[in-house]
């Protein structure tokens, strides 16, 4: 019987691959760069309502996790490289995200409208 | 060195939790110590793995692939937990008088324990790989090394501290009643991990109908804080929670609920595995 779980576990991984490429969306041109644990820039404008990608390109060779709690973002970002954030819609407003490893240091807001 | 201890006792907070439950929810199932231990490092191992390709699980469908690994993980460790309640719905009872009587229990549980090992091993590599990708980050950058490293060993010890808590805490709980609060705990949780699993499938966009968000308590607790996080592994808080993600919590109650009812009824008197 261990094997229904695991089966079932498949079979949601297989529904899931065959249902992405319908699902592709286009970055919407925006892209923040971390390097030296900050982020460039450090005030984004995005539109309000709408559901949202961007680029978070990790310029830094250790690993950061781009954050926003308001945002519901949690995403991990190795280093030398970058990954696709999607979230929202999100209501009119500003939210603070972070990188959670470099606190201190990497901060920055969106200004959703 | 705070800053550090805090990052990654947030992280363990939800793996440490969820032991302590499958602990107290295996008393007095023989083979557990070993099964749980198993689980963990299984789930230590897995995290580096993830964490090695953390890129590459990224870049994958799309640049949702996180999302889609984190919604899978989810999605085993609730049929897991379901499988768990309903094998106990037929067998808690006679474990509980088994321990009263002779202080061992039947040894027919090896399959629950094994599911229970896949829940704990894939809380361990849930949050793990986040760990092993922060600790790694710290000693890459070499600079003040020690003391953020020294944090999070703290942060580990503070994790595995709250496990015991749990534990012993619910071991106070009389043995006539134990198995009720832990099949308890264990469909909150359950619940609260398909939501979440929700969550993520909605970020990837594979999910996204009734993604209206149906309220905000972001004023009265927010899932930052800690009694928010805490609250958030045990029974799903969210702040704002979505149509879909409330429909998710409800419909594995009611699975639970009918699943252990079947289970309970089950004639055969073969250990039972719905």
């Amino acid at each position: 019987m261990r094997a229904l779980p695991f089966a079932l576990a498949v079979a949601l991984s297989l529904t899931v691959s065959a249902a992405m490429p319908g699902t592709a969306r286009a970055a919407d041109d925006i892209t923040i760069t971390i390097k030296d644990h900050k982020f460039t820039p450090a005030e984004v404008r995005i539109s309000a309502n709408k559901r949202m990608s961007i680029v978070v390109v990790n310029d830094d060779p250790t690993p950061e996790e781009f954050e926003s709690l308001p945002m519901k973002i949690e995403k991990i970002i190795p280093g030398n490289s970058k990954a696709l954030v999607r979230f929202g819609p999100i209501a009119p407003g500003r939210y603070e995200f972070i990188g959670e490893f470099n606190q201190a240091t990497a901060k920055g807001v969106m200004i959703a409208e | 060195m705070l800053g550090s201890l805090v990052i990654v006792f947030r992280e363990v907070l939800e793996a440490g939790l969820i032991v302590g439950i499958v602990m107290a929810a295996t008393r007095g199932v023989p083979g557990r110590g070993r099964w749980i231990t198993l689980g963990v490092i299984g789930g230590v191992l897995g995290a580096m793995v993830v964490a090695a390709f953390a890129g590459a699980i990224s870049d994958a469908f799309e640049g949702s692939g996180q999302e889609l690994f984190n919604a899978c993980v989810l999605g085993i460790a609730v049929v897991m937990l379901m499988w768990h309640n309903a094998w106990m719905a037929r067998h808690g009872r006679e474990i509980a008088v088994q321990m009263r009587q002779i202080g061992t229990a039947i040894s027919s549980g090896q399959r629950t324990l094994a599911a229970l090992a896949v829940v704990v091993g894939l809380a361990v590599l849930r949050e793990g790989s986040e760990i092993v990708l922060f600790l790694y980050g710290i000693m890459a950058s070499g600079t003040s090394g020690t003391a953020l490293l020294t944090g999070g060993l703290l942060g580990l010890l503070a994790g595995a501290a709250l496990t015991a808590l749990t534990y012993f805490g619910l071991l106070a709980i009389p043995s006539r009643h134990i198995f009720t609060v832990t099949t308890w705990m264990i469909t909150l949780l359950a619940a609260g991990m398909a939501a979440q699993a929700v969550h993520f499938l909605d970020v990837a966009g594979l999910l996204t109908a009734l993604d209206n968000v149906v309220w905000n308590t972001s004023w009265l607790l927010s899932e930052g804080s800690l009694v928010g996080k805490l609250l958030h592994t045990l029974i799903g808080y969210t702040e704002q929670p979505t149509a879909m993600q409330l429909f998710a919590y409800a419909a594995v109650l009611l699975a639970m609920a009918v699943l252990m009812r079947l289970a309970r009824n089950e004639p055969s008197p073969h250990p039972q595995s719905a």
